[in-house]
């Protein structure tokens, strides 16, 4: 494999050194400072170290930098914009839907992704969609809440 | 049952183990004050109530004691910037709000007026720790004084300054202010670039609850935004110039002794060091994937002398260890009045060891710099950790400094530094600074586990069902929650120690989860052996008006008495009282009849713990304990056997999913008459039992072991 490769990380062209072996998750966190995605399992069962690639919320605990090379990465540092918080996060601090907040980025990628493909979720939909991120702290009925709320804001900007 | 007035504990619970432990690693090789620190302003120093109690819990030789016997400390720069530096440490709590709203009631500011440094032992005064319910009940009040301490002098300063009768001054939004004259001054002004300071004692007069403004009110958390855009850091984020990747290699199996190492291979990877000293291996490593092929590339050979005891033959082995520890009461004559019962019931509770798993495991960065080692870490107990590296470096504490960032928390599970001195030991020998994150397996295999247990219980009643005995003897799980909370003249409360197999230690809640889960089921088993309802029972039996207040609560928003039980479902009720919180939790579940499959679809918790500080917070703990509690009550259980866990990992060791979240109802009953108590912790005690009684309401079977139901019932 090459010495370095390259990565489109919300919307920045990236470079990672020796990316052999490197899962994304390291490479966002050690080489590129994205700290906010984080470890909680390494072994995909615990949704800490969600982003999306190409919209879709992965585990990057389990992927390789090789895997991602070319595709679109956004992490939770990429959902604020100018214009403020991304609803789903302006939701969870509505909802309180944290606790310690070390799930809260996973959770707040899943969520963002099912609401790309959902725009209102059922209650089931969002344990479904979520059943593969842990909050220890146990703040899930909050969590529904938070993203019950975003999806009402997104129908009434869409209205808009 | 407690005193309602007892919030305080001064003495450490038996079964906080881990403070008890001899040290992790014996290395071969051989405060600031934080009053220098302040510059102009105004500085309150408060002087801690409870200072020779802390020393002496703090598990280690004693520190000296000469700024460690202020408890708090709170600054006003001239600018009019407000610092609280508290030991206390936030990991999910929220005390780092509301701490924040204590002060800023007392200073009559705003709450973002308020910057809190928490747990850094340079810069804020000794902590004995982060447990035990105790930063609301005992730290709220003391910064509470130093606030009040502040403002009384502030006033003065005003008096002085605009030349008016104090009197006539008003404290708001952070100045001083002459109504009359419409003349003001910021707090910031009033010091005047002098440096003041004063040390105050308990004494000050505090606002009386019924006149909080900031506490008593939901307050969303001061950071939250932080944590919503990814910019906070926690320990495992924290980066140094240089920093290098730590791993330990770990035995095999508990009390494995390194014979030979070959580390040439690791050694011959590029960046790549290897440590070794004793019994401790490590690595470091200039990136991850490079210190995780560096630690595979470790060949090690090893004695193994594991326990033979396994979690199948857990109980057995506990019971044949046990010794009379501690009688918590002997009332009466428990023998003679079970001999002349009319009804004995005797049943054995099994409790399995449990892991707290806080998602975020643990985590440390250290450096070294003239000798002296500063550690990021996540602990709640920053001041225990300086002294575990005091002792494994052989260094004065004062060149030691442990730093905790809001951790992604601990419930009672990071009261340790084993991370915290790995990476100081992989930092030492290799002159950078290092960082240790433990794996999720690591974290389930080397930390410490809530205990496991063997409850047995012996009742009597006389002919009209009313207790006359009551024998509760709990091995190994511990203490906490054991006393008797019924009615019932003649009692015997013992612990008794015995030999655990595995490392144990503290966890939310202590043994309350345990001894209540005991004692409630009992209370079940006789109410339906009377064919009475079990509320009624429960009722007939307590003196406790707070407890009763509460299960009244929580059966009311139930329907308790006019609960309608339908196929396959089942209704069950539970409470109890710990570091003078009040819990009552109704239950109602489902048994799939197919699959025996159990699902708690409801779940009310009535609680009270005196006057309420931010209810939004309050609620928000009361909710994660019951999930929490859901877990270790249904289906959260260690496996081992030679020396090794055997669930390791998530996909072996199930914690509570979204799937699993009943619809969760809290009522909050608000006594503001009493003092504050803490609220993370006993809220986690009534579900067990509560759902253990809802399945028996179901289905007559009645289980009498926690986890309840790991694989669903047999039926
Ligand atoms: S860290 Fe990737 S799923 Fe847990
Ligand atoms: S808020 Fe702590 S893990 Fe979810």
């Amino acid at each position: 494999m090459a010495a370095s490769a390259t990565l489109t990380v919300n919307g920045q062209v990236r470079s990672v050194s020796d990316p052999e072996g490197k899962s994304l998750l390291s490479a966002l966190r050690d080489d590129l400072g994205l700290v906010g995605t984080h470890y909680g399992c390494g072994e995909g069962q615990c949704g800490a170290c969600t982003v999306l690639v190409d919209g879709k919320p992965v585990r990057s605990c389990l992927l390789e930098v090789g895997q991602v090379e070319g595709k679109s990465i956004t992490s939770v540092e990429g959902l604020a914009t100018n214009d403020g918080l991304h609803p789903l996060q302006a939701a969870f601090l509505e909802e309180d839907a944290l606790q310690c907040g070390y799930c809260t980025s996973g959770m707040i990628m899943s969520g963002v992704a099912l609401l790309a493909r959902h725009a209102s979720p059922t209650r089931a939909q969002i344990v479904h969609a979520m059943e593969g991120n842990i909050c220890r702290c146990g703040t899930y009925t909050r969590i529904i809440a938070a993203v019950e709320r975003a999806a009402t804001i997104g129908r009434e900007r869409s209205n808009g | 049952m407690a005193e309602p007035h007892e919030v305080i504990a001064d003495t450490i619970e038996v079964e906080r183990y881990e403070l008890l432990q001899a040290p992790l690693y014996r290395f071969d090789q051989s405060r600031r004050s934080f009053l220098k620190l302040m510059g102009a302003g105004m500085a309150i120093l408060l002087v801690a109530q409870d200072v020779l109690a802390q020393e002496s819990g703090s598990g280690g030789p004693p520190t000296s004691i000469d700024t460690d016997r202020i408890g708090a400390w709170l600054h006003i720069g001239p600018e009019g910037a407000v610092t609280v530096c508290t030991g206390k440490v936030e990991v999910g709590q929220n005390i780092r709000t509301s701490l924040a709203q204590a002060v800023a009631d007392e200073l009559h500011l705003a709450l973002d007026g308020i910057a809190m440094i928490m747990g850094d032992t340079d810069l804020v005064p000794f902590d004995r720790g982060t447990f035990g319910s105790l930063s609301t009940p005992a730290m709220a009040p003391q910064l509470r004084r130093a606030g009040a301490a502040a403002r009384e002098w502030l006033l003065d300063l005003g008096a002085e300054s605009l030349a008016v009768e104090r009197t006539a001054l008003q404290t708001i939004d952070g100045r001083v202010v002459h109504a009359r004259s419409g003349r003001s001054l910021g707090y910031g002004e009033l010091t005047e670039g002098r440096q003041l300071s004063r040390t105050i004692d308990a004494s000050t007069v505090l606002t009386a609850t019924g006149q909080w403004t900031v506490a008593g009110r939901s307050a969303p958390k001061v950071n939250g935004r932080d944590f919503v855009t990814g910019t906070h850091r926690y320990p495992s984020d924290i980066t140094r110039p240089g920093l290098l990747v730590g791993r330990v290699l770990r035995p095999p199996s508990f009390g494995a002794e390194l014979i030979t190492l070959d580390d040439g291979q690791a050694r011959g990877l590029p960046g790549v060091a290897v440590v070794r000293d004793g019994n401790f291996v490590g690595v470091t490593a200039p990136s991850e994937p490079m210190a995780d092929r560096a630690l595979a590339a470790l060949s090690a050979e090893w004695r193994q002398q594991a326990s033979p005891v396994s979690a199948a033959t857990l109980f057995e082995h506990l019971r044949a260890t046990a010794v009379s520890d501690h009688l918590y009461a002997d009332e009466g004559d428990v023998d003679t009045a079970l001999a002349s019962a009319t009804h004995v019931h005797a049943q054995t509770y099994n409790i399995d060891f449990i892991a707290h798993t806080p998602l975020e495991p643990r985590a440390a960065v250290a450096e070294w710099s003239a000798g002296a080692v500063t550690v990021w870490t996540g602990t709640q107990r920053p001041f225990g950790v300086r002294a575990e590296l005091s002792r494994a470096f052989d260094l004065p504490e004062e060149q030691v400094r442990v730093i905790m960032p809001d951790a992604g928390s601990g419930y009672g599970g990071k009261h340790t530094g084993e991370a915290a001195i790995e990476a100081a030991r992989l930092a030492q020998a290799t002159g950078h600074p290092v960082r240790v994150v433990w794996t999720r397996a690591e974290e389930f295999t080397w930390a410490y586990f809530r205990p496991g247990g063997v409850i047995d219980i012996r009742s009597g009643t006389d002919a009209g069902g009313s207790l006359v005995a009551w024998e509760h003897r709990n091995i190994n799980s511990g203490g906490s929650g054991i006393r008797m909370g019924y009615n019932v003249p003649n009692q015997r409360i013992e612990f008794l120690r015995a030999d655990s197999p595995l490392r144990q230690g503290s966890y939310r809640g202590l043994a309350s989860v345990a001894n209540i889960f005991a004692r409630e089921t009992h209370m079940d088993e006789l109410a339906h052996l009377r064919g009475e309802d079990p509320l009624a029972f429960r009722l007939r039996h307590l003196a406790d008006d707070r407890m009763a207040a509460v299960f009244a609560a929580a059966a009311e928003r139930l329907g308790w008495a006019s609960r309608h039980k339908i196929a396959g479902r089942g209704f069950g009720i539970a409470g109890g009282t710990e570091k003078g919180g009040y819990v009552a939790t109704c239950a109602e579940v489902e048994v799939d009849g197919t699959t025996g499959k159990v699902r708690v679809v409801r779940a009310v918790a009535a609680f009270e713990c005196g006057a309420i500080v931010n209810p939004l917070q309050l609620r928000n703990q009361i909710e994660g304990s019951m999930v929490q509690g859901l877990g270790g009550a249904l289906f959260e259980r260690i496996g081992f056997a030679q020396g090794r866990i055997d669930t390791a990992s998530f996909a072996r060791y199930r914690v509570p999913r979204f799937s699993d979240v009943p619809e969760l109802d809290v009522v909050l009953v608000d006594r503001p008459d009493l003092p504050s108590a803490g609220a993370g912790e006993t809220p986690i005690c009534g579900i067990a039992p509560a759902i253990g009684n809802a399945i028996f309401d179901a289905t007559g079977i009645r289980l009498r072991s926690l986890p309840l139901a790991p694989r669903g019932l047999k039926v």
